[in-house]
């Protein structure tokens, strides 16, 4: 009874946060995306445009929800929910702390994670390759020409990608020798000389910074992100699979979207960037969190009350910036540290790997079709292949 | 538990393959198809055969059924004409589909003994029992007691990449 509860508790909190997360991914990219090409971004909703996800999901549920009349109905209706249903499943088995953590004040040990599946990582490769289904129907099912070339690139592009992407996973798999998430992350525990750490793309005898690269360009091709967001290129299909997509429908894409970004960055971290493990030893590591917050901190002090730059930014900015410093005094707190460091690291990675996204979305420009396969088989799949190789023939010598 | 869902998917997937033959639209039949493969995946899975189930997830419903419904899509074909078909083909139809599966289950009966039956997670790891699903165990003996299989069938599906590309090649031109 005890794990029904522990377990429905904390599928509440890992789906509010990571729910609350995607909404503000989007408000990031906006952000980032602004600030690179001079603009401001989203401004007007709350603070800084703080509250403009929660505005756009007011508005995205009560909008009227169109349907189209030359619509195949039942696919164009399940179309969205297979597409953001296999996008929100990875999430319930991606391990983001340690293992059999206790919990201050009980005597209650858990693992930082939803459940614990000996076969994650092929789950999440299965999975993957299920969710370009809801682009495919929502492309066929429209009735539209440019939905249904949509359609067809997403599918063509995804099982190209797949291949490089796959390939790309098994070296690791090779090193550690284990396909479970957890596993594998504990696998790359430790530091050479103290100071590089022992994970993936710098571990011997075969460091995987090639791998951790493919893998990463067959990310962006899997989320149909920029470069490679053929199915939806605005300039010439309109916007692809979802044109005839208005209100909740619409929104579903989107969700599922930036929730594979999020998946797509999670399996990066755990298998090539070492997972929970901090980027410097325990000893200086656990103090990197307190200070990162109180720095953050100290800098929105800074520009709120030396330097405002606009109207209200003597008030909202001093306001984060408290919340920021009394985050990194609770990180400072011994018992909080042992239990949040390591998902402090987690997220870290995992948001610098959803930066990089963003940033590419806002510098480069989009491949051309033929480019973009010829890149997969031609390239990527090559290259994988051989690295796949090396990693092998490395492994075999060092293990005998 | 395992009887419940072993019940609940195996009428799954009956239910999706009976649907796959009914529907007369080819992008529906596609679908109840995937439908088949993923509960297949699941009964894998109860019997403890976890590589094969993810396998099965991955290359059938993954990215053998996406060919297919690339390949539907591609040529937009629409739904099939309802063929009128002879009274006698039907009275013929079912008893005749009967006594097939009837034979079929009667041989599948004698070839595998009472005893033997396979039960819900039986290739899993267990005290004193190896992990016959798992991946390192299925790697193992794919590598070493049925190498020659497997590299047969390798040469076996490059022989039809080549074919097939061969016989593309030729409308190109």
């Amino acid at each position: 009874m005890d794990f029904m509860i522990l377990s429905l508790i904390k599928l509440g909190l890992v789906l509010f946060i990571f729910m609350t997360a995607l909404a503000y991914i989007q408000w990031i990219e906006r952000k980032v995306i602004a600030h690179v090409q001079l603009r401001v971004g989203p401004k007007r909703v709350g603070p800084h445009g703080l509250l403009q996800p929660l505005a756009d999901v007011i508005k995205l549920i009560t909008k009227e929800g169109m349907v189209p009349s030359h619509v195949h109905p039942v696919f164009y209706y399940l179309a969205p929910f297979v597409a953001v249903f296999f996008a929100l499943i990875p999430i319930s088995f991606i391990p983001f702390g340690q293992a059999n953590v206790k919990i201050p004040f009980t005597d209650i040990t858990t693992n930082m994670e939803l459940t614990d599946l000996n076969i994650g990582l092929l789950l999440i490769l299965g999975l993957s390759g299920m969710g370009v289904y809801g682009i495919a129907l929502a492309g066929w099912a429209s009735n539209n020409k440019y939905s249904l070339i949509g359609g067809l690139r997403s599918s063509a592009q995804m099982i190209s990608y797949e291949l490089p992407m796959a390939l790309a996973l098994v070296s690791p798999l090779l090193m550690l020798n284990t396909v479970s998430l957890r596993e594998l992350v504990n696998g790359q525990e430790g530091f050479y000389f103290n100071v590089i750490p022992r994970w993936t793309i710098f571990l011997m005898p075969a460091p995987q910074i090639f791998s951790f690269i493919i893998f990463m360009i067959a990310g962006f091709a899997e989320t149909n992100r920029v470069p490679f967001d053929l199915p939806e290129a605005e300039n010439e299909l309109v916007a692809g699979f979802h044109v005839e997509y208005a209100s909740m429908k619409f929104a579903a894409f989107f969700m599922a979207e930036y929730a594979n970004m999020v998946t797509v960055c999670s399996v990066a971290t755990l298998l090539f960037l070492g997972g929970w493990h901090p980027i410097v030893v325990p000893g200086i590591g656990n103090w990197i969190p307190a200070l990162v917050h109180i720095g953050g901190g100290a800098i929105c002090l800074y520009h709120g009350l030396v330097q405002p730059a606009r109207k209200w930014d003597n008030i909202t900015l001093p306001v984060f910036g408290v919340a920021f410093i009394g985050a990194g005094l609770l990180f400072a707190i011994p018992i909080v540290q042992e239990l949040l460091a390591p998902v402090f690291w987690f997220t870290a990675k995992l948001l610098i790997l959803l930066f990089v996204f963003i940033w590419v979305r806002a510098t480069l420009p989009r491949f051309r079709y033929d480019q973009l396969m010829r890149f997969a088989w031609l390239f990527m799949f090559p290259l994988a292949l051989v690295n796949l190789l090396i990693t092998g023939l490395l492994v075999a010598a060092t293990t005998n | 538990m395992d009887a419940i869902l072993f019940f609940l998917f195996a009428t799954i997937t009956v239910i999706c393959a009976i649907n796959m033959v009914l529907q007369r639209h080819p992008i529906s039949s596609a679908l109840s198809l995937i439908g088949v493969m993923g509960s297949l995946a699941v009964l894998y899975l109860l019997l403890g055969g976890e590589f094969i189930a993810m396998a099965q997830l991955i290359v059938y419903s993954g990215a053998i059924m996406v060919l297919f419904l690339f390949v539907i899509m591609l040529l937009n074909s629409g739904a099939e004409p309802k063929r009128s078909r002879h009274k006698i083909l039907l009275f013929l139809g079912a008893p005749l589909l009967v006594i097939l599966l009837g034979v079929i289950g009667y041989f599948i009966q004698g070839q595998i003994p009472a005893q033997e039956m396979v039960k819900f997670g039986s290739w899993e790891s267990g005290p004193g029992k190896p992990a016959f699903g798992s991946p390192q165990n299925v790697g193992m003996s794919l590598f070493t007691s049925y190498l020659l299989p497997f590299e047969i069938t390798s040469v076996l599906i490059l022989i039809a990449i080549l074919g097939a590309i061969v016989l593309a090649r030729k409308e190109i031109d």
